[in-house]
């Protein structure tokens, strides 16, 4: 999308900032001897010529943006299409010229010494003052980008804290959790405080969560495996986990709350259908600087998923996508009566 | 000590810890008689059958069938108390005359109270099953599955592998991949819960799946017969194939 074409006001902006430029070529033709008669028939016709012509300059800014392209290589596309446009500029003004030359009171314009290299040399000029020009437009729009990508990014952040606290006051889970240690108390009373004391941990680390953007990988672990001692209890051998984490994995830095809602996911919509009970592994490794989240766990298939299930795994995605664009991947499919989700990241070691 | 008669009691839930709550608060009363304790739908539908218990303590949310399905294919004839974490499904209990609706965690006050309202209502009539049917389906939802008891068995049947229905009486027989399932309910009840788009009466008899229909050719002078992908040929009154026709059309 052209900036100036595509936008009415831009283009009249354009215009109006023509009209010094167009004073100063005439200011210029005037200085070398011409008359303001010949001035008027010569920038009559092409100061709009190049007004048009400047219009291309839009495409090789937009080929090789600051951020990305190297300055040599920007320098060099500047360069050559500043020497064709404005060759081509001069071209036409001697095809213009020799026409005029035709008319008897118009003879003589070409005479003047250095007419070319002056249209020439202006061309190259007003080239690059427009060129400078939409790189500012481009640095605009860019930056205007990176805003929206940001505050997307909060708002989904946010969103997904909310969500995770409401998950952890949903019947699901608090109220089942509250009655597990109820019925505990009067069999088993230091399990019974033990379960409170994990749920509160819990409850306040993701809590504690909801400010932050990126977290070491092992604070998250840590998270879910007080969320799975939980539900342990609650399901007790029905649920069965399969963990390995590397070493290295664990210093990598994620966003919050990516793996408990993959594991409250496999609880909600598996272990909890199943008679049996089923298995969650869960392994992580970091490799090659991708850290690599892999998650498994069985389900009826028979039970056709409701609408509202996926909503953790969509926040996820989206998350992950916001953050990382296509630098990550993530995949969550079935597999016969198995459930796999998939995610490839940027391992990064450090807070940032 | 015998003033009161004894109560056969079920207690239905997935969770251990859960049941061991029920348990517990159920031993304090001496007339209360645990005869099962199932940890899903299936058990539930089969200790229930067979042991006609006068009093259910139930979950919803449980692997394979829910608490709802579960009293669909064993009726109502004794007095259920549901027990569960959700306190959206109020009004669904309330519509298959639970007598309670325990919300977790509860302790032994509450408990008795259940206990109290559940006394009163042993012994009055039964609610009428197809209503429970009705009941079953969640408002503006079709039912992507249905339920069949055989005996003590569960069949549960996906609606996308249901070719057709014909109504036999006070029953419907449900044609499901070469086997036909028996179950009581009126052809009209179980219509009104399958998904109009496809799922069409053809005849005062039958529903059949629009998937399955390959072909409709004209039989005697007034009506039409619709022939199944498995070879069935089902009878299409004029109403049902001015349906057909107009559904086949929207298509």
């Amino acid at each position: 999308m052209h900036p100036i074409l595509s936008h009415p006001r831009q283009m009249l902006l354009y215009l109006v900032l023509w009209i010094p430029l167009t004073a100063l070529l005439g200011y210029l033709f005037r200085a070398s001897g011409y008359s303001v008669q010949e001035v008027a028939i010569l920038l009559g016709v092409l100061a709009p010529l190049y007004a048009l012509m400047c219009l291309l300059a839009w495409y090789p800014c937009r080929a090789t943006p600051l951020q990305r392209a190297g300055s040599v290589r920007i320098a060099a596309t500047l360069t050559a299409a500043a020497v064709v446009i404005a060759g081509t500029w001069m071209f036409f003004a001697m095809i213009y010229v020799s026409v005029l030359e035709s008319f008897e009171s118009l003879r003589g314009l070409a005479s003047h010494a250095g007419m070319y290299r002056m249209i020439f040399g202006m061309g190259l000029l007003l080239y690059l003052v427009w060129a400078a020009y939409y790189y500012v437009l481009l640095t605009m729009e860019a930056s205007r980008q990176l805003e929206l990508r940001a505050t997307e990014a909060r708002v989904l952040a946010r969103d997904s804290e909310l969500r995770a606290l409401k998950a952890q006051i949903n019947p699901h889970f608090i109220f089942n959790s509250l009655h597990s240690i109820s019925a505990l108390t009067t069999v088993d009373a230091t399990r019974a405080r033990e379960m409170c004391i994990t749920l509160a941990d819990f409850l306040r680390a993701t809590l504690g969560l909801g400010q932050k953007t990126i977290i070491p990988l092992s604070e998250e672990l840590d998270l879910v495996h007080r969320y799975l001692t939980v539900e342990k209890i609650r399901f007790g051998s029905r649920l069965m986990i399969e963990e390995k984490v590397d070493d290295v994995a664990v210093d990598c830095v994620i966003p919050p709350l990516i793996l408990q809602p993959l594991v409250e996911n496999a609880i909600q919509h598996g272990v909890a259908h199943l008679p049996e009970g089923a298995c969650i592994r869960l392994s992580i490794t970091a490799k090659d600087d991708r850290l690599t989240i892999a998650m498994e766990n069985n389900f009826d298939p028979e039970i056709k998923p409701k609408k509202r299930s996926g909503i953790g795994l969509a926040n996820v995605r989206e998350r992950i996508a916001i953050r990382y664009g296509d630098a990550a991947n993530f995949q969550a499919a079935a597999d016969g009566d198995l459930f796999r989700v998939n995610i490839s990241l940027p391992a990064a070691r450090s807070i940032a | 000590m015998n003033g009161e008669p004894k109560l056969r009691v079920v207690i239905v839930d997935d969770e251990e810890l859960a049941r061991q709550v029920l348990r517990e608060l159920a031993g304090a009363h001496p007339e209360l008689e645990i005869v099962a304790e199932c940890a899903n739908g299936f058990e539930a539908v089969k200790a229930i059958t067979e042991l006609k218990p006068d009093l259910v303590f139930l979950d919803v949310q449980m692997p394979k069938l829910d608490g709802f399905e579960v009293l669909e294919l064993t009726g109502t004839n004794m007095a259920i108390v549901f027990a569960t974490a959700h306190d959206g499904h109020a009004l669904k209990a309330f519509e298959v005359h639970a007598v309670d609706y325990l919300l977790k965690p509860f302790g032994a006050e509450r408990f008795e109270r259940a206990l109290q309202r559940a006394r009163k209502r042993i012994g009055s009539p039964p609610p009428p099953l197809t209503q429970l049917a009705l009941a079953v389906r969640p408002p503006g939802q079709y039912l992507d599955r249905v339920v069949v008891r055989d005996g003590t068995r569960v069949h549960i049947i996906p609606t996308s592998k249901l070719e057709y229905v014909e109504a036999q009486d006070d029953y419907i027989a449900i044609a499901s991949e070469g086997r036909r399932y028996l179950k009581q309910q009126t052809i009209s009840s179980l219509e009104e819960s399958l998904d109009p788009k496809c799922f069409l009466r053809v005849h005062r008899s039958y529903i059949v799946n629009l998937e399955q229909v390959t072909n409709i050719e004209p039989y005697g002078k007034d009506s039409k017969v619709a022939i199944l992908k498995n070879g069935t040929r089902l009878p299409v009154s004029r109403a049902g194939y001015d349906r057909l026709r107009s559904v086949l059309e929207s298509r």
